[in-house]
């Protein structure tokens, strides 16, 4: 067996052994029910407290501002439509700024509510990738009851002027959320200082288990609940608390957000090597802005190639990868995200995110150098669409 | 979404795959858009199809459909290679993912181009033995 390179950190994580020693006395110890007034359910009770302690000052929020849930969607689904439906309630409001490129869990919830009688505006991102804090005020309205805007994007890596949206919507005192499922760990965040009222996050990006989430609600912004039953997370979410799963999303986060800087120094540079070494390939294309990008993201289009059979070349080659091309979602169309930054189909379906974390080392990066470029030249020789580029018939110059 | 093993050995060592130069007739089908894009030469003498190559740019089952319907045509008279499904194809392949039937259908359509082209060259009206090509039914262009 040959070298493997797991580069899909953006799509999960291994579980980091601290995190799971963390959890583990909760499975064997510490397996109260905290609603449970006994000393076994006060201790898990107790747990339960420090970790969203921990949870909140990661992110410079209090305690009684985190609500733990069952992940990054369900964060997202519950921050959305429980402030717009409390908006619409209490104040008549009924329009939501968006942007054209969120992840589903929150393209798809404002589509739920589009259908509950809201309306949407789904802003440009642009060539680059990045959202418009002028745009986004042009876009509130007496109407509006909250804006939506992910901290960073999950297939092209752009780092969104979160503080800037925060102080537009600050300003004309809209709600804000951002899905920060991407940028925990790899952007400063301070929710006080960047005026963001509600934050969505997952733990399984940063070495805890699949199955845990979190959102940090602003004291006084106020959501209607999405899960409704016993009086767990303070009345606002039912059901018994996932407390080993709670523990490691808070022994993630501790780690993640105290070593930021390390972490951007480290994978900042193996991230610029591929890239410049990826860009030596004809006809390929960086998407997203190079500067304000997540400093494990590489995310390229390779004209004439198709993603699907990339992807599964580079399996054959132990790489771990993926794409954003039709083929690999299922629906005939490509990604959202690179139709939204202007990318024809046919450049589109020739993407590859390559996306990095604390387990990968510049081998990993060398390897991928050596393996990536003769897959692209012998995709390329059988493709049709690559002798139409090469015989000018099909005319992509602007995208490279 | 999981491939059979002959999906992936026709996808990682594709047969009769290339360009052909001194072919009797050649088509392509599916486009950019879509994501696929099949091309298929043959060389034909009479009647026969004596060899048979293709270009495709497209996922992993339309490399593999693509390379198995060559394999099913190379040999065979044009009447035979005319009368090739996509549904055989796909049995050849030991079977493809639901989303994925639309590459073998691509194969079986790029088959009938590349005759088509072969019967127009020879001055003879393609549409009464091969039929009008049918649109892609995955994204309703050829």
């Amino acid at each position: 067996m040959g070298r493997t390179v797991y580069a899909d950190n953006a799509a999960t994580t291994a579980v980091s052994p601290q995190v799971l020693e963390a959890m583990l006395p909760c499975y064997k110890e510490w397996y109260g029910n905290p609603s449970s007034l006994y000393a076994l359910g006060q201790k898990a009770k107790e747990k339960l407290e420090e970790a969203r302690a921990d949870v909140a000052q990661c992110l410079g929020a209090s305690p009684d501002e985190i609500f733990f849930t069952s992940c990054g969607s369900e964060s997202d689904n519950w921050a959305i439509k429980g402030a717009a439906r409390a908006q619409r309630a209490k104040a008549g409001k009924a329009h939501i700024v968006t942007s054209a490129f969120e992840h589903h869990a929150v393209l798809h919830t404002c589509q739920a509510l589009e259908k509950e009688g809201f309306t949407v505006t789904y802003l440009p991102v642009h060539e680059n990738g990045v959202v418009r804090p002028e745009e986004v005020e042009a876009a509130i309205t007496e109407e509006t009851a909250l804006v939506t805007i992910m901290y960073a994007n999950n297939e092209i890596g752009t780092i969104q002027p979160i503080p800037e949206i925060g102080a537009v919507c600050k300003k004309h005192g809209v709600l804000f959320h951002t899905d920060a499922v991407q940028a925990i760990g790899h952007v400063h965040i301070h929710v006080k200082e960047q005026n963001i009222d509600m934050l969505s996050l997952s733990g399984h990006k940063l070495h805890a288990p699949k199955g845990v989430g979190a959102l940090y609600v602003r004291k006084g912004a106020r959501i209607q609940n999405l899960l409704d039953g016993g009086a767990q997370e303070r009345g606002k979410r039912a059901g018994t608390e996932n407390l080993a799963q709670i523990m490691g999303l808070a022994a993630a986060m501790k780690e993640a957000c105290s070593t930021i800087d390390q972490r951007v120094a480290r994978l900042a540079p193996m991230r610029d090597k591929l890239i410049d070494g990826l860009l030596k390939i004809p006809r390929s294309r960086l998407n997203g802005d190079r500067d304000r990008r997540l400093p494990g993201n590489v995310h390229f289009c390779f004209q004439g190639v198709e993603g699907e059979s990339l992807l599964l070349l580079l399996d054959a080659k132990g790489v771990a990868a993926s794409s954003g091309s039709a083929c690999t979602s299922g629906s005939l169309d490509p990604s959202h995200v690179l139709l939204a930054i202007g990318l024809p189909h046919g450049v589109a379906h020739g993407s590859l995110r390559l996306s990095f974390g604390d387990y990968n080392t510049m081998e990993d990066i060398d390897y991928l150098l050596e393996v990536i470029p003769p897959i692209i030249e012998r995709l390329r020789a059988m493709s049709p669409l690559w002798d139409a580029i090469q015989k000018g018939e099909v005319n992509y110059d602007q995208y490279m | 979404m999981a491939y059979s093993a002959k999906v992936m050995d026709h996808f990682s060592n594709p047969r009769n795959v290339g360009e052909m130069q001194d072919y009797s007739g050649v088509g392509e089908v599916g486009n950019p858009k879509c994501g696929d894009i099949m091309r298929m030469y043959i060389k034909v003498e009479n009647n026969v199809i004596t060899d048979v190559s293709f270009m495709t740019f497209g996922c992993g089952a339309a490399i593999a459909t693509s390379s198995m319907a060559t394999e099913l045509i190379k040999g065979k008279s044009i009447d035979d290679a005319l009368k090739l499904t996509n549904k055989a194809v796909m049995e050849a392949l030991d079977g493809l993912p639901p989303v994925k039937v639309h590459c073998s259908v691509l194969a079986e359509q790029a088959i009938k181009a590349a005759v088509s082209d072969y019967y127009t060259r020879q001055g003879i009206d393609p549409v009464p033995i091969v039929g009008e090509l049918t649109e892609c039914e995955a994204c309703g262009i050829i």
